[in-house]
């Protein structure tokens, strides 16, 4: 068996992959658990094995995650593939299945970076087979050169316009972008544009693919409401609200896309602190400067702690191994704080156009909390938002009694694509503000786990002794 | 349908057998990625409503790309990895695990 | 805000005692917690259940074999009230045995509580070949168990959700988040102080589970409640393998499967431990191999109220106040006996004969 690792890192996307290097770096024993095959993460997915589509497709932005997979890879960090974390437990114990087998390893630091979700996006025919998310149109591009011709792709956030560009590079048809953004946020982001400014070079490269996108004749539709997709069995049509009336476009592939948020089951699971981001409509995880959760020794970097993108994430895991390698002792505080300072000043540096860009990509309110009453929220156990307000009127102040009483958020994604819906429903209904609401209990295993492999687990299963901070 | 934007004649390919359909794929790819190359979208059938559904977030949060594979129910096919020979049959309603 | 009986606790005994109240016509108040209370009731694990209850005291057995005979008109009444559906089904319940020591153990619990009942504790010990006839796929390592056509089963959560119904549908007035703070009695008035108001009523029910102690103080009454934690593990849903619930193995209407249960002291710490989820998963596919393949999807510690001696508390304060302490750790299988029984006798200012013994005295004995 392996010996316990000093510091286990939950996630080697642009995070978990800085956050092992750094620590590696300083001596540390790392552990690096991903369910991928290959490092990367979502925002670098397959980027040691390219498919298809290359670099010229997939642009430069992708190509620089290059050069940390590679320091990764040399970096001296033990890296399990296809390893999926159930569990980590607020003593440090990470859960975790490889090829069918589970085992216990304790760690004296745990950093999890476990990514982002895009953010459910309920509306009605969401459903449908042929409806998918525009981060899943990106995963089949890079990760096996899939690409659909002549779908249509709904929402707002920059997330959406980058994969329209990619799919023109690769020569791909683009039947309509329908843009959801609320003409409400533009005004709302203007306050914010100043600080943004600072890095324009950011947003030229965002208008540059909308200027792109019009170039190739893609219609793109501003300020598009109403969102319903419809079809037998499958998506073949999607319906809109524009300029006060409904237009219908017949595609057999819809892409929606409105942000995305950080996927919190996990450091819920553990038991940390989280907060109401008002500005980004989420929950985030509450953390120090250096990634701390309020749990001992429990660390949270990358989106999955607070969305900021690849570069702040990758930043965000150097500042958390820090954090990691003092909390055990490995380096004093003095030398953290040395070593830090040009990493926080060049993060707050890459956050500058985030107040803007969140204001920006805000969701309306509408395709956050469906209107409609037949709208499925909850996609595992089929409940609608209908369902949930009148569970909600049964007097459940928040998501927990009403889970039990209706069932919404009990199926195998466990609330990953309702919870955020549900909260804000409740908040609505009962006229309380989402933190008030609060969110589901998220308890292990975080992904399913077959029973055989916790039945095999022994006691002393423990890899290594007790130690840590 | 999805298809593949470039062709590599040299790369290895696998075949699996979807609902006694032969898939020809590219070796290492997800189940979910060859069965959506095969122009299928229709994954499984839900427990609750019996509705159809398909990969909605290909990263392995969603759960509704479930397909049994070789009799083992329940797999989400965008994080399985195709092999050759591999049985794969849409997920109709609950896992059969009972007796 | 004032009520003819006010009901701490929108738990499953609070609930259900509410629900009675309200059907025998007093305006009763339920004060319920917030969404994150430790609430037993959500963690429960759906059985409506003889054959372990009581082995040492008669009084108990004999409380809960009423429970489980009123259970089928019980679940029609709120199902025709509320339209929730209860999934009550009463097919007889197993418990199995791993080796010959805990057959022969089980044989002769089985047999005192059937003499003790006067035969009305029906049962039979079964051998294995027997079992099988029963249920399909057991292991190796079962041995035997004993089956009582008296068990059976329901969803709890959709209880507690049908009682909450039924509750509103019948007129009954919930206040929520409403943590009491203070108890005082003017005459023969009860006042109340909560974070959110003062309230009064004549008649007093606490049935707050974990919460009881404190609030019975305020009485003068002894309740020693505490803590008990079972762990949970829950699978995806099934195909329908499994057609009556196992002491520790049972399949939900919705064709997931329940596995329990574990017993820990720990304190008000509601969390999990992989070690004892291992034993269980383990003990689970001893039980039915064929559990190996299942996922388990959620896992959950409960803490459940108990008392030094496992049995409920139904008391009566000394000076002679109409009000009434109630607390059990089997609000599932108690609810139609709460409900229909317990609930009248509490609206007529008296306790039922039944439950006689089952007061605090006898935690002062000594």
């Amino acid at each position: 068996m392996t010996a316990r690792p000093d510091i286990a890192v939950v996630g080697a996307g642009p995070a978990g992959m800085a956050a092992a290097v750094a620590a590696a770096e300083a001596g540390a024993h790392v552990m690096v658990f991903d369910e991928q095959p290959g490092p990367g993460g979502q925002i670098y997915r397959a980027i040691e094995t390219p498919g298809p589509a290359g670099d010229a497709v997939l642009g430069a932005d992708y190509a620089a995650g290059r050069g940390l997979s590679r320091a990764f890879r040399d970096s001296g960090a033990e890296y399990l593939p296809g390893a999926t974390v159930w569990q980590v437990s607020p003593d440090r114990e990470v859960g975790v299945s490889v090829d069918g087998r589970a085992r216990i390893i304790k760690a004296g630091a745990v950093i999890v970076a476990g990514g982002a979700l895009e953010r459910p996006f309920p509306i009605p025919g969401w459903t449908l087979p042929g409806v998918m998310t525009a981060g899943a149109a990106q995963i089949a591009l890079k990760a096996s050169g899939l690409a659909a011709a002549d779908a249509v792709f709904a929402g707002t956030g920059p997330l959406l316009y980058l994969i329209v560009d990619q799919y023109l590079k690769a020569g791909v048809p683009v039947r309509a972008v329908l843009e959801t953004t609320p003409w409400s946020a533009y005004l709302g982001a203007l306050p914010r544009l100043p600080g943004a400014l600072l890095r324009a070079g950011k947003l030229r490269q965002g208008l540059g693919y909308i200027r792109a996108i019009r170039d190739a004749g893609v219609p793109v539709i501003r300020g598009v409401s109403g969102l319903a997709v419809a079809g037998d069995g499958r998506a073949e049509r999607v319906a809109y609200t524009h300029g006060g009336h409904r237009h219908e476009i017949a595609a057999e592939h819809v892409f929606v896309h409105q942000g995305v948020v950080p996927n919190v089951n996990l450091t819920r699971s553990i038991g940390c602190r989280h907060d109401w981001d008002p500005a980004q409509a989420c929950w985030r995880v509450a953390t120090d400067a250096w990634g701390a959760t309020d749990v001992a020794g429990i660390f949270a970097a990358g989106d999955g702690a607070h969305v900021g993108g690849a570069e702040a994430a990758r930043l965000g895991g150097q500042l958390a191994a820090l954090g990691a390698l003092c909390t055990i002792g490995r380096i004093d505080a003095a030398v953290r704080n040395n070593r830090g300072a040009p990493i926080q000043h060049a993060l707050a540096w890459e956050l500058r156009p985030r107040p803007f860009l969140d204001a920006l990509y805000r969701p309306a309110a509408a395709d956050r909390v469906p209107a409609g009453d037949d709208v499925v929220v909850c996609r595992c156990e089929e409940v609608t938002a209908g369902e949930v307000r009148a569970t909600a009127a049964l007097g459940c102040l928040g998501p927990n009694q009403l889970k039990s009483f209706c069932r919404a958020g009990m199926g195998p994604c466990q609330g990953r694509l309702c919870a955020l819906t549900v909260t804000e429903l409740l908040a609505e209904a009962t006229g309380r503000p989402p933190d008030a609401v609060g969110d589901f209990r998220r308890r292990p295993p975080v992904k399913p786990l077959r029973l055989a492999e916790l039945a095999a687990l022994e006691p002393d299963d423990t890899d290594g002794g007790d130690a840590g901070p | 349908m999805f298809t593949e934007i470039a062709t590599d004649p040299g790369a290895p390919t696998v075949t699996i057998v979807f609902e006694g359909r032969e898939i020809a794929t590219r070796a290492g790819a997800t189940v979910a990625a060859a069965l959506l190359a095969a122009g299928e979208l229709h994954f499984r059938d839900t427990p609750v409503g019996a509705e159809r559904r398909g990969p909605y977030c290909l990263m392995g949060v969603c759960f509704d790309c479930l397909v049994e594979i070789d009799g083992e129910p329940n797999r989400q096919a965008c994080m399985a990895t195709v092999r050759d020979g591999m049985r794969v049959e849409r997920q109709r309603g609950a896992a059969g695990i009972g007796p | 805000m004032k009520a003819d009986a006010i009901v701490i606790g929108g738990g499953m005994v609070g609930a259900a005692l509410a629900y009675g109240l309200r059907r025998q016509g007093l305006d009763t108040l339920m004060l319920d917690e917030g969404d994150v209370a430790f609430r037993a009731a959500r963690g429960n694990f759906g059985l409506v259940w003889v054959q372990s209850k009581g082995f040492d005291c008669p009084e108990y057995a004999a409380w809960t074999r009423r429970s489980a005979d009123l259970w089928p008109d019980f679940s029609d009444e709120i199902e025709e009230l509320t339209g929730t559906g209860l999934q009550h089904q009463r097919p007889g319940g197993l418990h199995v045995c791993l080796s010959g020591a805990e057959f022969e153990d089980r044989t002769r619990q089985m047999r005192d509580l059937s003499e003790r009942s006067g035969g009305a504790f029906r049962y039979e010990m079964l051998e294995r070949r027997a079992l099988d006839n029963l249920v399909p796929g057991l292991g190796p390592d079962v041995v035997g168990g004993s089956y009582s056509p008296l068990d059976g089963h329901a969803n709890p959560l959709y209880l507690l959700r049908g009682l909450h119904a039924g509750f509103r549908a019948l007129g009954g007035r919930v206040r929520l988040d409403a943590r009491v703070t203070a108890i005082r009695r003017t005459g023969a008035t009860y006042r109340l102080e909560t974070g959110t108001g003062k309230l009064e009523a004549p008649k007093l029910v606490i049935a707050a589970g974990l919460g009881t102690k404190p609030l019975a103080a305020m009485l003068g009454m002894t309740a020693p409640i505490d803590p008990v934690r079972g762990q949970i593990l829950v699978t995806e849903r099934a195909r329908p393998f499994l057609g009556m619930p196992l002491t520790w193995v049972r399949q939900t209407g919705e064709g997931s499967i329940m596995i329990g249960e574990s017993r820990e002291e720990v304190g008000f710490d509601d969390g999990t431990r992989w070690q004892v989820q291992a034993r269980i998963a383990d003990r689970a596919r001893r039980i039915f191999p064929f559990l190996e393949r299942a996922r388990i999807v959620r896992t959950w510690g409960a803490l459940r109220p108990y008392t030094p001696d496992g049995l409920p508390i139904y008391d009566r304060p000394p000076d002679g106040a109409d009000a009434v302490v109630a607390s059990c750790h089997s609000g599932v299988t108690l609810a139609a006996v709460h409900a229909g029984v317990l609930a009248p006798a509490i609206a007529e200012g008296r306790l039922p004969d039944d439950v006689g013994g089952l007061g605090t005295g006898r935690f002062h004995v000594h």
